[in-house]
């Protein structure tokens, strides 16, 4: 029985000779197709051809990107603290899940929809969306809050603002109906991201450890159920389109974007986590998301090292006819399967009928090791199933480092003449109203952020805090960011990489968070050019080095390789969520000012470089140099001098520097919600080597801004001290809505309520319809 | 005697209002499935924010022909209190329960942030009186909270004070006279667009819910 062959399909062009021009269309390379016929013992069948297309395509196999990954810590060293530890790791299930202490943890991680969304903005980021909930509550846990890192390009051309409006629309569609709170999330608009947006989704849930359930098929005879939507031909393939670049053709691949329908979603949330809570009735489960029923049932017959057996004929279809190929590799929407103990059929079955949902029994799990698919009650697909899911090949690419970086490292500062006072006064509301500094509040206001009544830091802040409810009374407060510079990692991919996590965390030490893990979506190039290769493997290879360092890890993540539109390639763009726990309400900081006359302390000493800034491209239309230089143990040192203060309770706002530099952050930090403070800082102890544009506007590491009241100013610059922060006071905020900045060659002045005026309305401006 | 909040398909911040009235209220309160065909046992009703059935076909439009609603207009005639938050303030309305209707955003957009509130005097069980203040701070999150009503029925509602709340300064939705709650005549149903089960603790954005809820609790047998 195990390795018979299927007979004649019943649908009569499912059995085409598989020619090379066939096996090419599906993105298999030669050796792919002799591995295919040494695994099988013959030749597939066109079903079987179209499951191994989908499962081998990167998005699903990680084919590219494996051995790189394997770099990522999945563990955490120091677990002393009673919380941190990991408890599901990363690539053993949809999703990582970490302690957070009193036997609850949470579990998240990011996605991309990246393409669909190029295609089909509304539907791509919606499904998007959907689809990572999913990953979440098929871990057995209630989703919580959600966050997104969105790449447009440049703001003002038609064509970005037509894919912004339409990604924003999308996830607010989905998880506002959904009714989970999106909380955080960067937007960063770029010309190399003109046709290739990025769209990636985050999302977190929260469990008890008792609630962890597993993707994984076990119990031979149980039964094998499919719930929620029905299947219809949507999303055919979508995997795999995933994995190729972007071409004019793409349009034509619109049948391979799905719809969604959150209120579908709602209620399949809402079910399946009644179901669970049922003492052993579910024995695994597991969402459809990439290829579908094809992915969903080979891997947990491979997780559960048994054989599944489903038919076909079964399967709620919401169009007729459709046959085998097209059933297993449809990406519908609002699936899952589930493995119910044998006997216990009635309880799944009440439970989804309360919600009126389908619970239909498609299949049950076999000691074959086989995925087998029956159709009409013949055999359409009989593989090896645990081969099909983990035994992709791999490659090893070929890495080259782009002659322009070496080139690029070569800049100086010097090379640009030494600004004027008009000059620098003119940079810092060009650089408030460039749209990735500009304020969001345009996107925010559209995503309900508070549903849940948890949200405790909303967006606009350096990071999130929610609030999340256990039993007894008692809470957590988990804070999140997103974040990723993309001119960084163009410049010096391996400490861009760096640089993205560690102002991650920078933004929840900032936020008075300790972190506790971290989920990333690898964005980059096609893998086959050794230059895209070269800077996936530098990036990551940051990122796995700087986690290792601050012992954060790594719980799960995504790939998106070929984000290649006829414009050529994105920069690379490794976005990274980082989840952290506050340890009391009293700690959650915002970044702006409660009031004037605060003491505002500069932490990590002043800027020394310009490579790689936002000043640096506005003002002088550049993208070089080197990007930042980056000391871990310096970073280190300064989330605990933030910590250590925070926690003293003598600091007023905190917030990190970052794009822009001194002065954006300065003026960040007096756009309080209901006031416009203004500041006077003298700037004076700077060292004269200093050139002022790097003063002002460079964008070196490793700093944040402390606001106290001045009587504590003594106390915080000397925490600062012992821990090896250089600290400065740099002035204090004013009532009086002016900017006045002293600096050794001159000073400058702007109205903070002029500057305000420009960084909030550059996005509602640009967007107004 | 206690408070039931309904429970619909696609409602989602009916454990929000639990969370308020059991937890931060202190009163007896349960969810309630929109299948139950009875309200006996319940002194208040509860209908919470969310997009019930998807809000497909309209804003609360299938949610009024749920099992629960026949009982829901029984409880509501005899009497008893009646609240509709966001989408319960929508199916409210399809149900004939309040007067108008909620369309579309003027900027077409689902907008959710904190606004400014002027309470009205809307007879003796909500007034400026009762409530302890005559401006309050409640967060909104809908894409369609823009109230709409003919002429003769604005000029019914401001005669017999069925107007509760009013957005201060710029109208966020277009709502007419920026109306942004109402109650029925009898003075026992009421809906409003904004969330007070949002600002009843102290990382809110503010605690204005609180005597909000408890005044609408004042009208029924649950002491708060």
């Amino acid at each position: 029985m195990s390795t018979e062959v299927p007979p004649p399909n019943s649908e009569p062009m499912l059995n085409a000779a598989i020619t090379p021009e066939l096996i090419q269309k599906h993105g298999i390379t030669k050796d792919e197709y002799a591995r295919i016929q040494t695994i099988l013992g013959r030749d597939p069948n066109l079903t079987e051809l179209g499951i191994f297309s989908v499962m081998w395509s990167e998005h699903c196999s990680y084919k590219n990107s494996k051995p790189l990954l394997k770099l990522f810590p999945n563990d955490k060293k120091d677990t002393s603290r009673g919380y941190g530890k990991v408890l599901v790791k990363a690539g053993e299930e949809n999703a990582g899940v970490i302690d957070i202490g009193d036997d609850w943890a949470i579990c998240f991680k990011i996605e991309s929809h990246n393409h669909p969304s190029a295609i089909e903005p509304f539907e791509g980021a919606a499904t998007g969306v959907g689809g990572i909930i999913r990953d979440i509550f098929t871990m057995g846990a209630r989703p919580v809050a959600l966050t997104n890192s969105l790449r447009f390009g440049d703001l003002d051309s038609k064509q970005t603002k037509r894919l912004f409006r339409g990604v924003v629309h999308g996830i607010a569609h989905y998880g506002n109906c959904m009714g989970i709170p999106n909380v955080a999330g960067d937007v960063y608009f770029d010309s190399c991201f003109e046709g290739n947006p990025l769209v990636n989704a985050q999302c977190m849930g929260l469990l008890r450890h008792d609630q962890i359930k597993r993707g994984a098929a076990k119990g031979i005879g149980n039964p094998v159920y499919y719930v929620g939507a029905a299947t219809g031909r949507d999303g055919l393939g979508g995997a795999a389109f995933a994995s190729r670049e972007l071409t004019e053709e793409s349009m034509e691949d619109r049948p391979a974007v799905q719809k969604g329908d959150p209120f579908m979603e709602k209620l399949l949330l809402e079910a399946c986590l009644e179901m669970m809570a049922i003492d052993g009735l579910v024995v695994g489960i597991q969402d459809m998301g990439a290829a579908g029923l094809t992915c969903s049932t080979c891997e947990t017959a491979s997780r559960g090292n048994t054989g599944i057996e489903i038919e076909l004929d079964k399967v709620p279809q919401r169009e007729k006819g459709m046959n085998s190929y097209e059933t297993m590799l449809s990406e519908s929407q609002e699936r899952m399967l589930v493995i119910v103990q044998k006997g216990r059929e009635a309880e799944i079955k009440a439970v989804f009928e309360k919600w009126d949902l389908h619970a239909a029994e498609i299949g049950f799990v076999t000691d074959t090791g086989r995925m087998v698919v029956k159709q009409h009650g013949k055999m359409v697909v009989n593989i090896p199933a645990k081969k099909l899911a983990d035994e992709a090949p791999i490659y090893h690419r070929t890495a080259t480092a782009p002659a322009y970086i070496a080139e690029a490292h070569k800049w100086s500062p010097d090379s640009l003449p030494v600004p004027n006072e008009t000059f620098l006064a003119s940079a810092l509301p060009k650089l408030l109203a460039e749209p990735s500094i500009a304020e969001k509040r345009w996107v925010w206001e559209q995503y309900d952020h508070m549903v849940m009544a948890g949200t405790a830091l909303e967006p606009g802040s350096d990071a999130a805090v929610i609030r999340l409810r256990l039993d007894n009374g008692k809470e957590k407060l988990i804070a999140l960011a997103n974040d990723c510079n993309h001119r960084y990692c163009y410049l010096n991919p391996y400490r861009g990489g760096q640089i993205a996590l560690a102002e991650c965390m920078r933004n929840l030490a900032c936020s008075g968070a300790t972190s506790l893990g971290m989920t990333d979506n690898l964005n980059f190039g096609n893998p086959n050019k050794p230059e895209a290769f070269y800077m996936l493997k530098e990036v990551v290879t940051g990122m796995a080095d700087a986690c290792k360092f601050f012992d954060i890890p790594v719980v799960g993540g995504n790939v998106s390789l070929y984000n290649e539109s006829q414009q050529g390639a994105i920069d690379p763009t490794p976005t990274v969520t980082v989840a952290g726990l506050v340890e009391k309400r009293e700690h959650i900081t915002k970044q702006f000012l409660p009031s004037a006359n605060a003491t505002l302390i500069l932490l990590g000493g002043w800027c020394h470089e310009l490579g790689g800034s936002y000043y640096q491209r506005i003002m002088h239309k550049l993208k070089t140099g080197d990007a930042p230089e980056l000391d871990l143990d310096k970073e280190q040192k300064l989330h605990s001098a933030l910590l250590q203060t925070i926690k003293s309770g003598k600091v007023l706002a905190a917030h990190d520097l970052s794009e822009g530099g001194l002065l954006v952050a300065v003026a960040e930090m007096l756009f309080a919600p209901d006031t416009t403070f203004g500041a006077e800082l003298d700037l004076t102890d700077a060292p004269e080597s200093i050139r002022p544009d790097v003063l002002l506007y460079g964008e070196s590491q490793s700093r944040a801004i402390v606001a106290t009241a001045p009587e504590n100013a003594a106390v915080i610059i000397a925490t600062a001290k012992s821990l090896g922060i250089k600290a400065h006071i740099i002035g204090n905020s004013l009532t009086a809505t002016d900017l006045i900045v002293k600096y050794s060659e001159g000073s400058l002045a702007w109205k903070t309520t002029e500057l305000r005026e420009v960084f909030t309305q550059r996005i509602p401006q640009a967007m107004e319809m | 005697m206690k408070v039931g909040i309904l429970q619909f398909p696609g409602s989602n911040c009916d454990f929000d209002t639990l969370h308020a009235f059991a937890d931060v209220l202190g009163v007896p309160a349960s969810l309630v499935w929109h299948k139950e065909t009875c309200l006996d046992g319940f002194s208040a009703i509860v209908l919470p924010g969310g997009f019930s059935y998807g809000d497909y076909l309209r804003c609360g439009a299938i949610a009024r022909f749920s099992p629960v609603m026949r009982a829901l207009v029984d409880f509501a005639n005899s009497g008893k209190p009646v609240l509709g938050i966001c989408n319960g303030f929508q199916i409210l309305c399809e149900a004939g329960l309040l007067p108008g209707a909620l369309v579309r955003n003027a900027g077409l957009e689902f907008i959710c942030k904190t606004v400014n509130l002027t309470v009205e005097n809307a007879g003796p069980a909500f007034n400026p009186q009762t409530l302890g203040t005559t401006s309050i701070r409640l967060p909104i999150a809908h894409g369609e909270g823009n109230y709409r009503i003919d002429a003769a029925g604005l000029e019914q509602l401001k005669a017999n004070k069925q107007i509760l709340l009013r957005y201060q300064g710029s109208n966020p939705n277009g709502a007419i006279e920026a109306i942004a709650g109402i109650r029925n005549v009898a003075g026992n149903v009421f809906g409003m667009m904004p969330h007070p089960e949002r600002a009843i603790e102290s990382f809110m954005p503010s605690l204005d819910g609180i005597p909000l809820l408890k005044n609408f609790l004042a009208k029924s047998s649950v002491a708060a």
